[in-house]
């Protein structure tokens, strides 16, 4: 009994094919798998570690050095906030703290409703355009405080 | 055949590689082989290079930057851990610059440490408080507040504590590289990084405590011993492990006479850097509130009841006496965990004093076949000696057949060295089993039976032309990189066509085999097996795996009924005059009766006295509660077994960890130590013999271990090792090989405990640590 969808499963297993050491696939599944699961459950881990023929804690130490894999279930809009250098200058940490504000939670929080979480992240490429965020993998930039309240409420209608 | 040295051919073309680099350091001239590290080249030229990550023989890390150096003509700083001397290399090991990168390293270690030494186990004996001391700053540039974490308990003698932590991996290397565990990892990145143990918060391996022995800070300590006492107030004493038959030594920490842990201080031992969970944790079983304090003689009432030494020795001899003016029968079971002075000075006693060749042990390996084989090889001509490999030889071996058994159980040590083999010296490991046992992961071919024992493969391997070939599986070796086992089962064993031929053609392409064997082999199979031996190429060496720590040597100074100290025919005339000679009275000439057969005597109330020391007959052979009454029974050990608890007398003997002798491991090294703990009330086997022999007339000397050691050297075969070699703390092969060694097969005779990496027969049922560790293993 596999955790992921048929195609995911099939596509790690082409995955885990494809290169002469079966691990170097383990950092493209776990995103898969994160993608369609939400997060990385022990039941995805084992999977996967067997997928690979390494051990679970193998692929827990790969899942604990990357910040953007995580173990425990994030809101279903995940809005990553970067208070990197370029947006730090622009405003990235009173875009934080705004969304703490508008959300009623805190940095690696999720609402109660399970619809939003936030993090608060490096540099995610988008310095031209700071300050910047990223809902899930959608960029948002040149932020100020009514743009996010838009960004935010455009996310809830769509539920 | 003779040896032919031959040199390896140069690969046509190539030039001849140098066979050294010249290199300064220091402005002093030196050369190494190529390839060396530039630290290893630097150590054996005595110029010291600190480091913390750096550890011989496992994968480089280079986490630590303690090492640097100055390599003329490289900019910046190097790695002297990862850096490989070359010729004309210059380098600087105590530059200004060096100086101050050593001191910056110490910083950057010290940013999250707690610096709590004087609470912490390790104080006295870390490498990082060795090195502040020598290479730090007095002061920091880091003043935030330190991030604390609670200490966590991952098994029941593995905490960490992650502030001490330094981040240096020996730990998850060891257990990976070096035990093949792959138990620990490394969770999250930067200062947050921490040790993981591999069930999130748990530990299940092995137990072995390697990565608590390798972790050169306080971070890894030992649920046995943590904050029990500090390093300056114990004395270091190298015992040789009470356990299992490899011998590993483990240095006893003893504070006031109590033992306090087993560790591996100095690394100079047999096993170098090994130790395993028993040798280990296991030395609490001499603490155990149940040990013996005084003799004990059965009343009138028929309770056991604490008596005076001198009283208990009279009521033996007293007995004894009688029996002997009777003419009854005496019978004397030996032990495997005693030395061989006493094992040797009991069957003395047995065969002199009490006249008798009812001796016997508990016997797991059939070494008298082995010797018997080895001496008459079917139709060859005669091989080099000795024909029998230690321990060491494993880990320099080209090629190994493991035949039956299973070393991560029951051999940890030669595990060890068959992983280390596979591992650094690229040897081809050939297992034969009807277990898939876990040594498959180093086997280059695993024949995996499906049908028939191993005996029967062997004597197929030996005779191919007759009869039907035992059916194997031949598994190829696990995928590289499996690190699954023993979380999921192996894949499916593929078959090979061919089967056993297919493996006995390629081990015909092996040269210098050492063959390592269970005691699934015994009688005509180990002659089977010396024979197959006999025709491969090169020199075929055997090791032949027996269970405790002196199982061997009580086999070697003749706990038999039908063998002599050396394996020499008790029905041999010479041998009875060589030994009448040495002892100084008549030895009877018919064999006697094996364990069982002493036993069963019993039960026909035709033994009129047993004499069981260090050992429990009656866990295997169970005796008649009734006809035991008509035998006088007499028990020496630590607890009240099974055994002692039927007894008419009762006497509290001293632990191996507890005497000085001689220990002989089941591949022969013969290894002395010195008493190391004590323990009130108890006396040693040959002190209690000693007593007895004189109480019965018979002068036996002083029961002093060296005295009975140099007669045994001078007596038994075999045994004219090189003092000089024990004294060094090394072991000495003995080789007792003889002419043939016509003994009565007894194959039912060979009962291994099987016993696994958590249990130990006695002593382990004994040990609170062993015991918790097992608990914690068998709960679902
Ligand atoms: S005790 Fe041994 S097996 Fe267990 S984690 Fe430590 S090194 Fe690995
Ligand atoms: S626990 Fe010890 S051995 Fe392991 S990384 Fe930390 S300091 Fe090194
Ligand atoms: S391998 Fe055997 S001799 Fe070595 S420590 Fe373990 S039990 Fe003792
Ligand atoms: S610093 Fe924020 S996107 Fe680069
Ligand atoms: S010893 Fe060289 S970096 Fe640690």
């Amino acid at each position: 009994m596999s955790v992921f969808s048929p195609a995911t499963r099939d596509r790690f297993e082409r995955l885990a094919a494809s290169y002469p050491q079966p691990r170097s696939a383990l950092v493209p599944m776990l995103l898969y798998a994160q993608d369609e699961l939400g997060y990385l459950p022990p039941e995805a881990i084992a999977e996967i570690a067997a997928l690979l023929g390494e051990t679970e804690l193998g692929v827990r130490e790969v899942i604990g050095y990357y910040s953007m894999l995580r173990t425990a279930p994030a809101g279903r809009y995940h809005v990553q906030v970067c208070t990197n250098i370029s947006c730090m200058l622009r405003g990235g940490e009173e875009i934080l703290a705004h969304c703490q504000r508008r959300l009623g939670i805190h940095n690696r929080q999720t609402t109660p409703d399970g619809m939003f979480s936030i993090e608060e992240v490096e540099c995610i490429g988008a310095c031209a355009w700071a300050p910047a965020l990223q809902v899930n993998y959608d960029f948002h930039q040149e932020l100020d405080p009514a743009k996010v309240d838009e960004i935010l409420e455009k996310y809830r209608r769509q539920g | 055949m003779p040896e032919t040295p031959s040199k390896p051919a140069p690969a046509a073309g190539a030039p001849p590689a140098p066979a050294e680099v010249h290199f300064t350091v220091n402005g002093h001239t030196l050369a190494a082989a190529p390839g060396t590290l530039l630290i290893e080249a630097c150590r054996a030229a005595n110029i010291e290079i600190p480091s913390f990550c750096y550890y011989p023989k496992l994968s480089l890390q280079a986490a630590c930057r303690m090492c640097l150096v100055e390599v003329e003509k490289i900019p910046k700083l190097q790695t002297a851990c990862t850096t490989v001397v070359a010729e004309g290399m210059v380098v600087h090991t105590e530059t200004p610059t060096v100086q101050a990168a050593r001191k910056s390293a110490i910083e950057f270690i010290l940013t999250n440490h707690p610096l709590d030494c004087p609470v912490c186990d390790a104080g006295g004996e870390c490498e990082l408080q060795d090195m502040t001391f020598r290479y730090g700053a007095a002061v920091s540039r880091f003043d935030e507040p330190k991030r604390h974490r609670d200490e966590q308990q991952w098994s029941p003698v593995v905490y960490y504590d992650r502030p001490r932590c330094i981040l240096c991996y020996r730990c998850v290397r060891v257990c990976g590289e070096g035990m093949d565990v792959w138990a620990l990892g490394v969770g999250n990145r930067g200062i947050l990084s921490t040790i993981l143990p591999n069930h999130q918060d748990h530990l299940e391996c092995e137990e072995c405590g390697m990565c608590i022995d390798i972790c050169p800070v306080g971070a890894l300590t030992s649920g046995a011993y943590r904050y029990q006492t500090r390093p300056w107030e114990m004395q270091h004493v190298g015992a040789i492990c009470a356990f299992c038959g490899d011998g590993c030594k483990t240095t006893l920490g003893v504070r006031n006479g109590v033992i306090l842990r087993g560790d591996n201080r100095d690394k100079n031992g047999i096993n170098g850097d090994f130790l395993c969970v028993k040798g280990r944790y296991g030395t609490d079983f001499t603490r155990h509130p149940e040990r013996l304090k005084s003799p004990l003689v059965r009343d009138a009432s028929g309770e056991l009841r604490p008596v005076s030494w001198a009283y208990a020795l009279e009521t033996i001899t007293d007995r004894w006496r009688g029996i002997q003016a009777a003419h009854g029968q005496f019978g004397v079971i030996g032990s495997t965990r005693c030395t061989n002075e006493e094992s040797y000075q009991l069957q003395k006693l047995a065969r002199r004093v009490l006249g008798t060749n009812h001796v016997d042990h508990h016997r797991s390996a059939d070494f008298p076949a082995l010797f018997d084989a080895l001496a008459q090889p079917a139709g060859a001509a005669a091989r080099p000696l000795p024909q029998l490999a230690d321990s060491g030889a494993l880990k320099t071996a080209k090629a190994v057949l493991l035949v039956g058994g299973d070393p991560t159980q029951e051999h940890p040590l030669l595990a060890w060295n068959l992983r280390w083999a596979h591992r650094l010296a690229g040897a081809s490991l050939y297992v034969l089993n009807r277990r898939d046992i876990r040594l498959r992961r180093q086997a280059r071919r695993m024949a995996l039976l499906t049908h028939g024992t191993e005996a029967d493969a062997v004597r197929y391997l030996a005779a191919p032309q007759r009869g039907d070939p035992p059916q194997a599986e031949l598994t190829a070796v696990s995928p590289p990189g499996d690190k699954r086992w023993p979380q999921t089962p192996p894949s499916t064993p593929q078959p090979i066509p061919g089967g056993l031929e297919e493996f006995r053609a390629e081990l015909a392409q092996e040269r210098d085999v050492i063959i390592v064997f269970g005691p699934e082999l015994t009688g005509d199979a180990v002659q089977a097996l010396v024979r197959f031996g006999a025709s491969l190429p090169g020199h075929t060496r055997y090791i032949a795996m027996a269970d405790n720590a002196n199982s061997r040597g009580a086999a070697d100074m003749g706990l038999y009924p039908d063998l002599l100290p050396g394996y020499l025919p008790v029905s041999d005339g010479a041998a009875r005059a060589h030994f009448a000679a040495a002892w100084g009275g008549d030895i009877p000439a018919a064999p006697g009766w094996n364990q069982r057969q002493m036993v069963e005597a019993v039960d026909r109330r035709e033994l009129d006295a047993l004499y069981v020391v260090g050992a429990n007959p009656f866990r295997l052979d169970p005796v008649n509660a009734a006809t035991l009454k008509s035998c006088f029974l007499v028990v020496q050990d630590l607890f009240l077994t099974e055994t002692a608890q039927a007894a008419d007398v009762v006497l509290p003997a001293l632990s191996l960890y507890e005497k000085s002798g001689t220990v002989t491991n089941t591949c022969g090294e013969v290894q002395s130590q010195r008493r190391g703990g004590s323990f009130e009330g108890a006396k040693t086997d040959l002190e209690i013999i000693h007593a007895l022999a004189r109480m019965l007339g018979a002068d036996f000397g002083r029961p002093d271990a060296d005295r009975v050691f140099s007669e045994i050297r001078a007596q038994v075969k075999g045994y004219a090792v090189s003092l000089v070699q024990l004294m060094a703390g090394r072991g000495a092969l003995a080789v007792p090989l003889n002419s043939a060694v016509p003994h009565q097969a007894a194959p039912q005779m060979i009962r291994p405990n099987h016993d696994s990496l958590f249990t130990a027969g006695t002593l382990g049922r004994y040990s609170a640590t062993l015991n918790a560790v097992m608990e914690k293993h068998s709960r679902p």
